[in-house]
């Protein structure tokens, strides 16, 4: 990603939060060079050359890492491509999205890996990291090729969108990813319990005659993976985590040194069932949306440090295949452009988390857990910065996502906290005020 | 279509009326009995409207209950089986939908594999939508026949106790009937293995007998639900012949009853399995009661939908004898 051209950047006279380091500078500027962190704390002088960026009343911090989203290439293009996913995840205030395997082909091997690396060189925005499947095809049958694929550049493995229900074959993954110090994501559902579910199980499937995913689904997974990396050393990672359960589980994981991290989602954070009443599709998604005892549950956990990282799980579909009955119409809804704002409208505006927090949980955690470069404003690091404006209201409109996806939840709500920036290998990849002129 | 009813522009499920609007279907449904009495059971209170009956899943009852209803009321009428589910059928619902609403017809009634397919096409059509069983949601018709029946038999459902027998967890006339019992101020009990229960039915506030003796004991009304044969393979139950020797509503049970019962069962009975015969063709039985009354509720609903206000139930049924009526 070096550019001979780049002049360097002053991100100057804004909020520097960087938790990597500590670091909350009430008014500071941040300097880019050739690609680079040079300077981020105090005010300095105004470098001759430099691009300057006015940050006055806007937060400066290391750029979000999404380490769970979909972006549909290969496969099926005409809904999200690894361009317009890179795209949306700039806009979102995201440096670094890494990408599920479960394309057509599924990303498990080398050359999917090499594919998904060089769209995202061309898309030129933000970076994109592939995680490769746990199985071959995510069949559940045979160990991927681990080692090839991490050369190639994989950051991970996942069987993500599918449970890897073999206990067995989790416990092989877990040991043989330590080889190539990488995480096992999984998405824990335990499959004859989850069957046929819609939803979430209880009162509000009941009403609406749905069939219910119970939360033991996820929280059988859930347990049975942290007795495994227990017993491996290796390093779990859960993925999208919905249940006061799971919350529980993963602190007994944790208190007992056990190597597993967990991720949530914001619509996890921030909505319950209630979304689904009037069958609306756009609030179908796996795991469902829960109760709000398990929201409070995961709000708490992020806040306490249970779950390391907020993850969008972006998932994007054609808007004609959430056009139709509840129970056939695809889970999921994108992310990228959203996170941010629906975390400070949930979270940081009544008092749940501090910017700070956020900026960890969205940023320096995500990098470090993952292993991968940013998360951090330290000189010397990559040059991948966010700049949002904690306050600012807006209204979501999908037609004006930069995702080809439109199936949003939030869609017609106000929330505050917006990207401003976004700049990616020291080179601004995107700017508010810009795209307003665009449109 | 012209005029706003008390009800809505459709009927989805009995969960969001008022009991005031079901006493209001109720009662416009008791002068169209009588018009199933007659010789000539005909009146012109819905000609010229046309009604669609969309079937995508197989039914004899209610598509037949249907038919009858919107003939006796003079409207054009068409029904399509479309087999399986939508998507299996190549095209989508909202597809249909909107192939329906280029026909510009006045009506559709549907039965649907899926539960809120019935929503689904209310909310992109302009035309009424009857909900005539979705998914494992509710069947809004088949619960006001059956508060219709008891009624009858009651005067009032105040204070009455009502238990449905049976696997709850799969259907919509369960669902239908709890909503409809509770806003009439009628006790609602469950009976059935849990395993056929939702998780989560204590939250309705009704009683959960796990024992159907205990419910015999209870109940003044039971309203036993069909044992859905394909349930067995799935494993809710182990075997046809246990889930009648334990939760079957046997003679033997019903002697057992303190008080007078009824036995209602809202079909297709699998006798010997969850009824069995002495019951369903016994003194108990308002089984046939429910087959007549489903006729009146859904000419009132088409009624009430098309524009009809309750005194004029009263008007149509006496136009009918001569010219006119009310649309």
């Amino acid at each position: 990603m070096s550019a001979p051209d780049r002049r360097p950047i002053l991100l100057a006279g804004g909020r520097v939060l960087d938790p990597s380091q500590q670091l909350d500078l009430a008014v500071g500027d941040v300097l880019l060079v050739d690609g680079k962190i040079q300077h981020a704390g105090e005010r300095i002088a105004r470098p001759d050359d430099a691009e300057i960026v006015d940050c006055a009343g806007l937060v400066v911090s290391p750029g979000f890492v999404d380490v769970h989203c979909h972006l549909r290439e290969p496969g099926r293009e005409d809904v999200e491509t690894i361009a317009t996913a890179a795209r949306a995840a700039v806009a979102g205030g995201f440096t670094a999205v890494c990408a599920m395997p479960n394309t057509d082909p599924v990303t498990d091997n080398q050359a999917a890996v090499g594919f998904i690396i060089s769209q995202a060189k061309r898309a030129a925005a933000a970076r994109v990291y592939p995680i490769g499947a746990i199985t071959l095809g995510q069949k559940g049958e045979a160990l991927a090729e681990f080692g090839e694929m991490v050369g190639a550049g994989a950051v991970a493995v996942s069987d993500d969108g599918k449970p890897v229900v073999s206990a067995q074959m989790m416990r092989t993954a877990l040991e043989y990813a330590r080889t190539f110090g990488i995480p096992v994501a999984d998405h824990c559902e335990d499959p004859t319990l989850a069957h046929g579910g819609a939803m979430n199980e209880g009162a509000m499937s009941m009403k609406l005659g749905l069939k219910g995913i119970p939360a033991e689904a996820e929280e059988i997974m859930a347990i049975r993976d942290i007795l495994l990396a227990r017993r491996t050393g290796g390093h779990v990672h859960l993925c999208h985590m919905s249940t006061k359960g799971s919350v529980e589980l993963i602190r007994w994981g944790k208190e007992r040194n056990i190597n597993v991290t967990a991720e949530v989602c914001p619509h996890h954070l921030s909505l319950t069932e209630d979304a689904v009443d009037g069958y609306d599709t756009n609030a179908k998604m796996n795991p469902p949306l829960r109760t709000p005892e398990d929201v409070e549950a995961l709000q708490q956990a992020v806040r306490d440090g249970t779950i390391d990282v907020v993850a969008t799980d972006h998932a994007p579909h054609h808007y004609d295949e959430k056009e139709r009955e509840f129970a056939d119409a695809p889970n999921g809804i994108v992310g990228l452009e959203t996170a941010l704002a629906v975390l400070v409208t949930w979270l940081v505006e009544p008092g749940i988390l501090t910017y700070a927090q956020l900026v960890d949980k969205m940023a320096c955690a995500p990098a470090r857990i993952f292993n991968l470069p940013g998360g951090t404003l330290r000189r010397g690091s990559v040059a991948d910065v966010t700049v949002f404006d904690p306050t600012r209201a807006w209204t979501v409109d999908p037609r004006g996502f930069h995702s080809k996806g439109r199936n949003s939840p939030y869609a017609g709500r106000t929330l505050r906290g917006r990207t401003v920036c976004t700049v990616v290998d020291g080179r601004v990849v995107y700017r508010e005020a810009a795209e307003a002129t665009r449109a | 279509m012209t005029g706003a009813t008390r009800l809505g522009k459709d009927l989805l499920a009995l969960e969001p009326l008022s009991p005031e609007q079901i006493r209001l279907i109720l009662d416009t449904a008791e002068p169209f009995r009588e018009i199933s009495e007659r010789a000539i059971k005909k009146v012109p209170t819905l000609r010229g409207q046309t009604v669609v009956n969309l079937f995508f899943e197989a039914s004899t009852r209610t598509r037949i209950s249907f038919e009858f209803a919107e003939k006796r009321m003079s409207a054009d009428t068409v029904s399509i089986a479309a087999s399986g589910s939508s998507v299996a059928k190549g095209e989508t619902l909202v597809d249909t939908a909107r192939n329906l609403e280029a026909m510009r017809i006045d009506m559709v009634v549907v039965r649907h594999g899926s539960s809120g397919a019935a929503q689904f096409l209310a909310e992109r059509i302009e035309s009424n939508v009857i909900n005539a069983g979705d998914g494992t949601h509710e069947h809004p018709t088949q619960g006001l026949l059956d508060l219709l029946t008891l009624r009858h038999r009651f005067g009032s459902l105040e204070g009455r106790r009502v238990c449905i027998v049976g696997d709850v967890l799969h259907s919509r006339v369960a669902r239908s009937n709890i909503w409809g019992l509770k806003k009439l101020g009628a006790q609602v009990g469950v009976c059935g293995p849990r395993s056929l229960l939702p998780n989560a039915i204590d939250e309705l506030g009704v009683e959960v007998f796990d024992r159907v003796e205990a419910a015999i004991e209870w109940a003044e009304a039971l309203n036993v639900l069909r044992l859905q044969l394909e349930r067995m393979q799935a494993g809710y139950i182990p075997s046809l012949r246990e889930y009648n020797r334990v939760f079957g509503v046997t003679r033997e049970r019903l002697e057992r009853a303190p008080g007078d019962m009824l036995i209602l069962h809202p079909g297709p009975m699998n006798r010997g399995v969850e009824i069995d015969s002495d019951v369903a063709d016994g003194p108990h039985s308002v089984i046939l009661d429910q087959v007549t009354n489903g006729v009146a509720v859904r000419m009132a609903v088409l009624y009430l939908l098309a524009g009809g206000r309750p005194e004029l139930a009263e008007a149509a049924k006496s136009a009918g004898k001569g010219r006119g009526g009310d649309a």
